[in-house]
């Protein structure tokens, strides 16, 4: 029951879904069956919330070294929960207004729609932009151009940083569109930071990302195909759990 | 003077004068909004006609404060500084640690797990399990706009004993049983990746790549530079893979061509390091958009 | 001096990058931009199809990427605007829904006479659903088995724009703005890649790199990153002039003063950085 069943659940829903790239009669099963995978999808978002519960709780019963700010989280986390849930502040839609939940639950001007744009908003948005900060920092103190393959990396940043700016404009603006050697060859103006940040892009990124994309596109099979073949059991945990 | 002592002294001559500037340019830093009447009647055709009345209310500029049925917005107001404390209050992290860094990330946790479990209920929950399971009393509470002759979708109440199961996962006793929704979907990730990354990122990439080493044209001279640049594709793809092949010793030819492909992919990560430095660059200028340009109006 | 740059303590480095992007950004510096290659295949892709054509918008990102990624999303909405096309919103990631509100707000605002009243018949906003890829593996096939209401609750059958419509694969083009998983590459993966639906997208700079090779033959275009929305943002103000006076529709080329400046200060720090690691190599430390 603990290892069998899911091995066995795991391998029909798999197998079901590849057939329904090669039998017609399949489709309709693998439509419900994403139906399922997205409605269980949404039980993540509450199984992570309840994780949270947990383990904020056991923070606070065991008043572990910053147990205020598990209480502070809580707090957030319920006040949230209950205007998002309780659909605080929102109207009826307008077609059926003898409707009271029929309302939009995040309605502009509701109370679960100003958590989301005056506390949501600004935190998320400003963890993301210290990056901006630590990236400078590691530029300064990380990036050594200790040998070749280093250098050429720099390099190429430099350039690639350099193009994407104005600043192409005003270093190789001024390069003539006159052929370099016989004519409709290469001319000066292909060495304009723009275009050569343009070529690094078409001609050596792409085959590069493109030899990572094949990797891991025959990774990415082999692991699935062990995961529905019961070779890869390693999503089951161990039988020890409760 | 200690070097922390000055950065301090510059953050917070900073933060004053921002303020100082919110209190001479009287109008920022507050949220006009205008009412805009709703009036509903009611939709059922059996029940007496009832009007219902509410208001809604739009975020309008500064500028039109004085113009008529516009009014201060105390929540928003309340809201734009609450936006600007915790934009600082995160910033603050660049000083240090600190409390306030703590609290303001203490609330996010809460606030972003709370948000994601409100929006999964509302969308798919109620809409693709409670209307299908019990279409009649979805349709009394939150989709009055539902066809009569609708009727349940038992098949639905297998994601249904699906997700208790892996809800069973925070009991304290018989929480192997979360293996059984897990295992649908780890198969059914597995099942659709299978095909679409064969399909698209293997036999599509090795078809893109498929191209002749010289083009010619119409006439049958030499397009030489998209040759070049037809070669340098097929070469760079080429000894990449070669490099990320370790069944074979990399040694004589094929040292030679990892190399190639080593030198291929630091290219790769050096554009991609500078698309990463744009982005993030981005993300603070937007961020101190919101600062100067909405809450301090500079 | 050696030794002080060794010791340097980083936040000096810190104020420095705040000063780089602060100054420009209230100074308003904006320098012109030159459509590339790339950003015309996105602009054509919108603008050669009739007006009035059926556009998937999918804006898959969050306020986190809002500062790169909004710009792509507001200068798509406004072209599809000048093109009076008919636009499905939706999303893939929870905030995304707050995102979509912000592009029906310049529909109804700046172009009140296409737009204001019509939703339903000109735009819809489908909302989120959530399983990722999942909802793609739908959408694709079986639109009305993932979505059967649009985000007020207003069942599919009873608005005009979608009664008819069984999956994304009858729409013109799928427009898709995304930050990261689930979205653009996960869009090619299981729709436009399978079904040939003609996709553009606009993404952020990490991503950028990853999507370059499904372009051309399973991606008709990308903007990508900041330089991409500006780019696209000149591209739109070139051949609709109208829009120049519209600051709202400069946001990315506003942005763009900050990024150079930005970008030469991270340059300079990595050179700086490198002397220092030389003359440290030279006095035989490193």
């Amino acid at each position: 029951m603990k290892r069998t069943v899911p091995l066995l659940i795991s391998a029909v829903t798999g197998f079901i879904l590849i057939g329904t790239a090669f039998i017609p009669m399949f489709e309709e099963w693998g439509n419900d069956a994403m139906a399922w995978f997205n409605l269980l999808a949404a039980f993540a978002f509450i199984l992570g919330g309840g994780n949270l519960l947990k383990m904020q709780l056991q923070k606070i019963s065991a008043q572990q070294a910053g147990w205020g700010y598990a209480a502070v989280t809580l707090i957030a986390f319920f006040v949230t929960l209950f205007v998002g849930l309780a659909k605080v502040g929102v109207h009826p839609n307008a077609k059926f207004p003898e409707f009271s939940w029929s309302g939009n639950y995040l309605e502009v001007g509701s109370a679960f729609w100003w958590f989301f744009e005056y506390i949501f908003t600004p935190l998320s948005a400003t963890m993301f932009a210290l990056l901006a900060f630590y990236i400078s920092s590691a530029a300064f103190r990380a990036f050594r151009a200790k040998n070749t393959e280093a250098t050429i990396l720099l390099i190429i940043a430099v350039i690639v940083l350099l193009g994407r700016t104005y600043a192409s404009e005003w270093l190789t603006g001024g390069f003539p569109n006159e052929p370099i050697f016989g004519e409709g060859g290469i001319t000066y103006s292909d060495f304009k930071l723009d275009h050569l940040s343009q070529i690094i892009m078409d001609d050596f990124t792409t085959p590069g990302m493109r030899a990572i994309k094949i990797g891991i596109a025959l990774g990415v099979a082999s692991t699935s195909l062990k995961v529905l073949l019961g070779v890869d059991r390693s999503y089951l945990g161990s039988d020890q759990e409760a | 003077m200690k070097q922390s002592t000055i950065i301090w002294t510059l953050l917070m001559v900073f933060g004053g004068l921002g303020l100082i500037s919110v209190q001479l340019f009287r109008g920022k830093g507050e949220v006009y909004v205008r009412e805009v009447p709703v009036e509903a009647k009611s939709s059922s055709k059996t029940s007496p006609e009832q009007t219902y009345r509410w208001s809604t209310y739009q975020e309008v500029s500064a500028k039109e404060k004085d113009d008529p049925g516009i009014s201060f917005s105390y929540s928003r107001t309340l809201g734009l500084w609450v936006s600007a404390f915790c934009t600082l209050a995160i910033f603050s992290f660049l000083y240090g640690d600190n409390p306030l860094y703590k609290f303001t990330e203490s609330v996010f946790v809460g606030v972003s797990a709370a948000y994601a479990m409100v929006v999964g209920f509302w969308t798919e929950i109620v809409t693709n399990l409670y209307a299908k399971l019990l279409p009649g009393m979805a349709r009394m509470s939150f989709f009055p706009d539902m066809e009569s002759d609708v009727q349940s979708d038992l098949l639905y109440l297998i994601p249904l004993v699906l997700s208790v199961l892996l809800l069973w996962r925070l009991a304290p006793k018989g929480n192997w049983i979360a293996r059984w929704p897990l295992a649908f979907f780890i198969g059914a990730t597995a099942g659709i990746r299978l095909i679409s990354y064969l399909e698209t990122d293997f036999i599509g990439q090795l078809q893109s790549t498929i191209m002749p080493f010289i083009v010619f044209t119409a006439d049958g001279s030499l397009l030489w530079i998209k040759s070049l640049r037809n070669t340098v594709v097929i070469v760079g793809v080429t000894s990449c893979m070669v490099y990320f092949f370790f069944s074979v010793e990399h040694e004589g030819i094929v040292k030679y061509i990892s190399r190639l492909g080593i030198w291929f992919l630091m290219i790769t990560f050096g554009a991609s390091f500078a698309y990463t430095v744009m982005g993030r660059i981005a993300l603070l200028s937007a961020r101190l958009d919101f600062l100067f340009n909405d809450w301090l109006g500079i | 001096m050696l030794e002080i740059l060794q010791n340097l303590d980083r936040r000096w480095i810190f104020l420095v990058m705040f000063v780089a992007v602060a100054v420009p950004l209230i100074m308003g510096t904006t320098f012109p931009e030159t459509p590339s290659d790339q950003v015309l295949a996105v602009f054509d892709a919108v603008d050669n199809l009739p007006d009035g054509s059926n556009i998937v918008m999918a804006l898959d990102y969050d306020p986190a990427s809002a500062g790169e990624l909004q710009p792509m999303a507001s200068a798509f909405t406004r072209h599809c605007a000048l093109k009076k096309h008919n636009i499905y919103f939706m999303t893939l990631w929870p905030p995304g829904i707050n995102m979509i509100e912000g592009s029906i707000n310049i529909l109804n605002e700046e172009y009140p006479e296409t737009y204001k009243g019509k939703y339903g018949t000109k735009y819809v906003n489908l909302g989120f659903r959530a399983g990722n890829e999942g909802v793609i593996k739908l959408v694709v096939e079986d639109l009305k088995k993932s979505y059967t209401t649009d985000i007020h609750g207003t069942n599919l059958d009873n608005i005009p724009l979608t009664k008819n419509l069984k999956n994304i694969q009858q729409v013109d083009l799928l427009a898709n703005v995304s930050a990261g998983y689930p979205g653009s590459q996960e869009w090619v993966l299981y729709g436009s890649s399978p079904f040939d639906i003609p996709t553009v997208v606009g993404c952020t700079g990490v991503q950028a790199p990853i999507m370059l090779p499904y372009i051309p033959d399973q991606l008709t275009g990308m903007l990508a990153a900041i330089k991409g929305a500006a780019e696209y943002e000149q591209a739109i103000i070139n051949h609709y002039p109208e829009l120049a006076k519209n600051p709202k529709a400069k946001e990315g080329l506003v942005r763009m003063g900050p990024q150079l400046v930005a970008h030469v200060l991270l340059i300079s720090l990595i050179v700086l950085g490198n002397v220092i690691y030389f003359l440290e190599r030279r006095q035989g430390t490193a």
